[in-house]
């Protein structure tokens, strides 16, 4: 069963960096935990939460490229205003977490009922 | 020259019509890209992402393409010293031909294989350089070629089909 992006924000501590995009009804049905730009390119989806601490501008672009709907930077990290930007234009939705990526790959693994 | 094919058996009598009659494309597009322009490099592709999104193509096709196209604009922007992206689109498929102004491949067979790669430390900060680009334009494209050596330039073209 897909969870609403909202639900995993709650769980998690995050927070969107993008409001002017519509992110609380995303659903998510995964998550993939890369650093790899190109092994997300590889494996990266729609309905897949992007959980990593690169935070440049690429970054969006892999999202963009291969669908991926959800970035979660991990440990309170946040991208440069740039980096925001072309994530609303790309209707991208970017979330910060204070969490570690294997507390927000396992929240939401549980979340998922998996 | 050291060349590489890659195509899907299935496609192989269409992939032969294609090259064989040389059609003119519908629309295309070209790009520059320069050396080392991260921020820059990645553009070409979401113009021809987006220009298919809006004729309607497949979601998943959709993916593929812009998969392939986009690693292969990384690798022009890490591996060169520049080079361009000529975007063509067909009813039925599109070809995109990336050439380069060197410094050229080595060993193809061997830059084809997951996880080698001869990227420097800056492409590699910049989360990229994991030796899978090609890998993946491999998996998400119906026609792979690359022409290349070292001490020349690199032309590599791809084909996807929209069904």
């Amino acid at each position: 069963m897909p969870i609403k992006l909202k639900e995993y924000l709650e769980a998690i501590q995050g927070q969107s960096l993008t409001p002017a995009i519509s992110c609380e009804g995303v659903e998510l049905v995964g998550a993939y935990v890369s650093d790899m730009l190109s092994d997300v390119m590889g494996s990266g989806k729609e309905g897949l939460a992007w959980i990593t601490i690169m935070k440049h501008l690429n970054v969006i672009a892999v999202a963009s490229m291969t669908g991926i709907p959800v970035i979660v930077f991990a440990k309170g990290n946040v991208p440069e205003a740039a980096v925001i930007e072309k994530a609303i234009e790309e209707e991208i939705c970017l979330v910060t977490s204070p969490l570690t990526t294997f507390e927000l790959a396992g929240i939401l693994y549980k979340l998922l009922g998996l | 020259m050291a060349e590489y094919w890659n195509i899907d058996p299935a496609r192989q009598s269409l992939v032969d019509e294609f090259f064989a009659q040389k059609p003119e494309p519908e629309v295309s597009l070209d790009f520059n890209i320069p050396e080392k322009d991260f921020n820059n490099a990645g553009k070409g592709s979401a113009e021809v992402k987006n220009l298919l999104k809006r004729l309607g193509i497949d979601p998943e096709i959709l993916r593929r393409i812009a998969v392939a196209s986009y690693e292969a604009e990384i690798n022009v922007a890490a591996h060169s010293v520049g080079g361009k992206m000529i975007s063509n689109i067909y009813d039925d498929l599109i070809h995109i031909r990336f050439e380069d102004h060197g410094p050229g491949i080595a060993d193809i067979e061997q830059a084809m294989i997951p996880g080698f790669s001869t990227a420097d430390d800056l492409v590699r900060e910049m989360g990229f350089g994991a030796g899978l680009g090609l890998p993946n334009i491999k998996k998400n494209s119906d026609m792979l070629h690359i022409d290349s050596e070292r001490g020349k330039n690199t032309v590599l073209e791809l084909i996807v089909f929209f069904s």
